[in-house]
């Protein structure tokens, strides 16, 4: 008696649940691929408003079909190209040397508390320091050219990175340390078998911010120290001579370069560091 | 001169435990800053048999595990496995924490085999070996997915497989079901009582359950407030494989009462 009831209970049950999931794929599916493309077109709603109903004077905001067909333009023509390649260049160069220099260093630091103490005040002062102050310091050292602005990208990305593989390896998990030691694992495996993967999904969080911090870094060098070529050059060009079509475009193509820059590390990490957050 | 003098003077001292001992705890010392935790602390823990070590809260349940296990510096003492450091003994520790023992970043079967290959064993006999205790556990789910895909109870499980995987001389287990639901809790007991049963191994666990402590044990080890000393061993011999029917048993009634009993006796001291 008891089991029928149970079995006449739960019929309906999967009966209805199926029919609403009869229901929902299609939707929910449409729902997903609209649910984010809400803010963006809402912007550009807003935006074209704005423009056509004058709220905001022409001169300040021409409308976003002007814009985006300025854009069309300069990426047909091939200049903007040219100075969005410039600027990526750059970006990837310094993120490159700060990489290079910053990840090994961070995990001798990490795997090194004395060590990390005695510089750690260093390392939060430069890194609470505005790297911009200190364009005019690089200028110096290295000269009016793209190396400077490499260089102090690099520097500002080099800290970011620094500081948070630092803390990667520092916050690896102490039970899977003590659990590779109580197999017997010596040192060096320890550190490269645990020390190190644990302190991966904090590495990627540095690699992003230090290449967004390049970024901004080398798209305001751009702007101030004497460029031919770039994005920032391309923005602050546009603004003198007050085209604001292409100020506009511009501004776009680099927030497309960084949001690029992002996902594609996000990718990166979702692919390599697969537990992380798990 | 003045510490060779305490050393030879130690090892006058040196009293062997009863016949069938494996590990023996001589004057073992432990602080944590002023406060003793372990004053002039001996014990003896026998071979083959499951020791589980129970006692109030503070008392250094899993500290003292651990410095056996080599986890914990120990100020000063002797733990010797059969005369042996631990250095030379095998041995296999599961954690409480599975999620933040295993390494996520291996498949659970890679995990299993990570104790095999820091010791230099060839990937043919890393497979062989996991193949046996897949088998001897008879586990069903698939080991080539990371640990983080499993539950609970099967994370707990592939740590498990791990720690035995280099045949250890002594397995430790800290508190293994605490972060367990009770339906994982009771195959994982399940699939260590046939493990008791087929390998007597020396095994030490640390319980927080008086009732969990028994069922599992040869010998339940009750330690007093700290500074600890051993307030009881108390064996419990009920065949394996335990059940259900042991729980109701009234030996093992009796043992648990007694348990309780010099526990609630400690702690009101």
């Amino acid at each position: 008696m008891k089991t029928q009831d149970t079995l006449s209970g739960e019929a309906p049950v999967p009966k209805g649940s199926i029919k609403m999931k009869q229901n929902s794929p299609l939707a929910d599916r449409l729902r997903n691929i609209a649910q984010p493309l809400i803010g963006p077109l809402a912007l550009f709603a807003v935006w074209w408003m704005a423009a056509a109903g004058d709220w905001v004077s022409g001169n300040l905001l021409p409308g976003p079909i002007a814009t985006f067909g300025s854009l069309w333009q300069s990426l047909v023509s091939g200049d903007m190209l040219t100075d969005a390649y410039a600027t990526l260049k750059l970006t990837i160069s310094a993120f490159a040397i700060a990489g290079v220099l910053g990840v090994p260093m961070g995990i001798v630091l990490g795997s090194n508390k004395k060590l990390y103490q005695s510089v750690e005040f260093v390392i939060d002062f430069f890194r609470s320091t505005p790297v911009t102050a200190m364009f005019p310091l690089f200028l110096l050292i290295f000269g009016i050219d793209d190396s400077s602005k490499i260089s102090v990208a690099a520097f500002a990305a080099w800290l970011v990175l620094l500081f948070n593989v630092a803390y990667g390896v520092m916050n690896a998990r102490e039970t899977r340390v003590l659990a590779a030691k109580v197999m017997g694992a010596s040192r060096w495996r320890i550190f490269k078998d645990v020390m190190f993967y644990d302190s991966l999904p904090q590495t990627f969080v540095g690699i992003r911010m230090a290449v967004s911090m390049g970024l901004v870094v080398i798209i305001v060098a751009e702007m101030f120290i004497g460029s031919i070529h770039g994005m920032g050059h391309r923005i602050i060009d546009a603004q003198q001579v007050y085209d604001l079509e292409d100020m506009y475009a511009s501004i776009l193509v680099t927030g497309i370069i960084g949001y690029g820059l992002n996902l594609l590390f996000l990718g990166l990490e979702r692919w390599l560091v697969h537990w992380s957050g798990r | 001169m003045a510490t060779a003098n305490t050393q030879t003077q130690k090892k006058e001292r040196f009293v062997p435990g009863p016949p069938g001992t494996h590990i023996t705890i001589r004057n073992l010392n432990k602080a944590f800053g002023a406060a003793p935790l372990y004053e002039d602390f001996n014990l003896d823990i026998p071979r083959q048999k499951v020791t589980c070590i129970f006692g109030p809260n503070g008392c250094g349940k899993s500290t003292v595990m651990n410095m056996i296990a080599g986890l914990v510096p120990v100020d000063s003492g002797s733990i010797l496995f059969d005369g042996k450091s631990l250095k030379e003994t095998r041995i296999g520790y599961v954690f409480q924490n599975y999620r933040e023992a295993l390494f996520p970043w291996l498949k659970a079967i890679d995990n299993i085999k990570y104790p095999l290959k820091i010791n230099g064993r060839s990937s043919e006999e890393c497979e062989k070996r996991a193949q046996e205790l897949i088998k001897a556990f008879d586990l069903e789910f698939d080991l080539n997915r990371y640990p983080y895909e499993l539950s609970g109870g099967q994370q707990q499980l592939v740590s498990i497989l791990r720690a035995l995987a280099p045949e250890p001389e002594v397995l430790f287990l800290d508190e293994p079901f605490s972060a367990l639901d009770y339906e994982m809790t009771l195959m994982i007991r399940e699939k260590l009582q046939e493990l008791f049963r087929a390998t007597k191994l020396t095994t030490v666990i640390v319980s927080h359950d008086l009732e969990e402590a028994v069922f599992l044990a040869d010998e339940v080890l009750l330690l007093t407030k700290r500074p600890t000393s051993v307030a009881e061993t108390i064996p419990f011999d009920a065949p394996r494989p335990r059940n259900i029917k042991t729980l109701s048993s009234p030996e093992f009634i009796d043992t648990k009462s007694r348990c309780l009993e010099i526990f609630q006796q400690e702690v009101r001291r």
